[in-house]
């Protein structure tokens, strides 16, 4: 069996897909803004209260991607 | 939902639940239920049917009345709250009961760590009201998520989020206009520092993210963390329900059920979180907004 035939006999949601593709990006962002912010709380302690509401604001800003994908199929339903 | 596989051997069976699983919405119009099959969550949940006053503009569903409940909670504790300020300020009482104290720390935090923080202390207490309103009620809402028999967030239907949304943005246009007039506008759209012929990319850009992209993703941001939240824990424990009594499960398969159990329990604990998390993030983007509003020029 090749790989358009499986593709072929999937059933089910292509939304599940896309958010998972969504998902990637945030993923890796949010990964970013908190080690940095580790990076730099273990470079200067005394700052951590600071960095830390900085790394909330850059954290929700990069969570709002995913999110928008996880609101997208609810606006799009699957036909 | 597993009759229609029940032919099957049991792990391609077990296959096509697991992706009849994930497939959260194209099943919503198969789960017409009839006790044994499993029934994944829908977005059905988020629109119970009425209570009272169908077909009014007053309608009342689940989801209003969990609000109205919040809401009277915040104001009788509130109420209960700053009578205790006053009476231990009028008896000259030093020691706070454990109840004032309870209030003191909750509002100083709004206070010390949000506001004072990033606006310093003459704005930070112009607009502690709202931040202090806006973070009572996020807080509030979010948290009948995990409340047992209550168990959906009052913010997880647009408008409550849209609402809270609105007020901040009215406020922080509110704020920068008040400090600088239509120069506000010019700060924000025409950012000092960029060559002229690179504004005709820079203000859409601008435009968009300032004036678009801020309450559309204030609202988002919290509608649908809630939203996923209920989901995953309706999910974990309809799956819970499902594996312990449904007679279409047979032997070990059974044993999934504490495991969904117990991932519903961790997420309970994780929405407890959230709900803090969310609260605190929606005040401090509405701080550090009208803290970008009143910045001078940069």
């Amino acid at each position: 069996m090749d790989a358009i035939n499986i593709a072929a006999g999937l059933t089910g949601n292509l939304a599940v897909i896309g958010y998972g593709l969504a998902a990637v990006g945030p993923g890796i962002g949010v990964g970013l803004v908190v080690s940095k912010t580790i990076e730099s709380i273990a470079r200067q302690p005394e700052l951590a209260s600071k960095l830390q509401v900085t790394m909330w604001l850059g954290i929700a800003f990069t969570e709002a991607l995913a999110l928008i994908g996880l609101a997208t199929p609810f606006i799009f339903p699957a036909a | 939902m597993l009759l229609e596989f029940s032919h099957l051997p049991l792990a391609q069976q077990t296959q096509e639940f697991i992706l009849s699983v994930l497939n959260l919405l194209a099943n919503a119009a198969k789960s017409s239920g009839t006790g044994d099959e499993f029934e994944p969550p829908t977005i059905g949940e988020f629109f119970p049917d009425a209570v009272f006053f169908a077909g009014t503009p007053f309608e009342l569903n689940r989801i209003m009345m969990i609000r109205i409940l919040i809401m009277t909670v915040l104001v009788v504790l509130f109420w209960l709250w700053t009578g205790s300020f006053k009476k231990a300020y009028k008896t000259g009482q030093v020691v706070p009961t454990r109840f004032q104290l309870m209030g003191e720390i909750s509002l100083n935090f709004v206070r010390n760590s949000i506001a004072h923080e990033q606006l310093g202390k003459k704005d930070g207490d112009r607009f502690l009201p709202l931040l202090t309103t806006i973070f009572f009620i996020v807080l509030g809402m979010n948290i009948t998520g995990i409340i047992p028999a209550l168990n959906i967030a009052g913010t997880s239907v647009i408008g409550l989020p849209l609402i809270l949304a609105l007020a901040a943005y009215v406020t922080f246009i509110y704020a920068g206009m008040k400090k600088h007039g239509f120069g506000f506008f010019k700060n924000s759209l025409f950012p000092a520092g960029v060559p002229a012929a690179f504004y005709i990319l820079v203000t859409p850009i601008e435009f968009l993210s300032t004036f678009i992209l801020r309450p559309v993703t204030l609202a988002l941001r919290l509608m649908m963390n809630m939203i996923a939240g209920h989901l995953l824990l309706v999910l974990c424990f309809t799956a819970t329900h499902f594996f312990f009594t449904s007679s279409l499960v047979e032997g070990f398969t059974r044993a999934f059920g504490a495991g969904t159990l117990l991932f519903g329990f961790a997420f309970t604990l994780f929405e407890i979180l959230v709900a803090f998390l969310q609260a605190y993030v929606f005040t401090l983007l509405t701080t550090v907004y009208i803290q970008l509003a009143m910045a001078d020029e940069h």
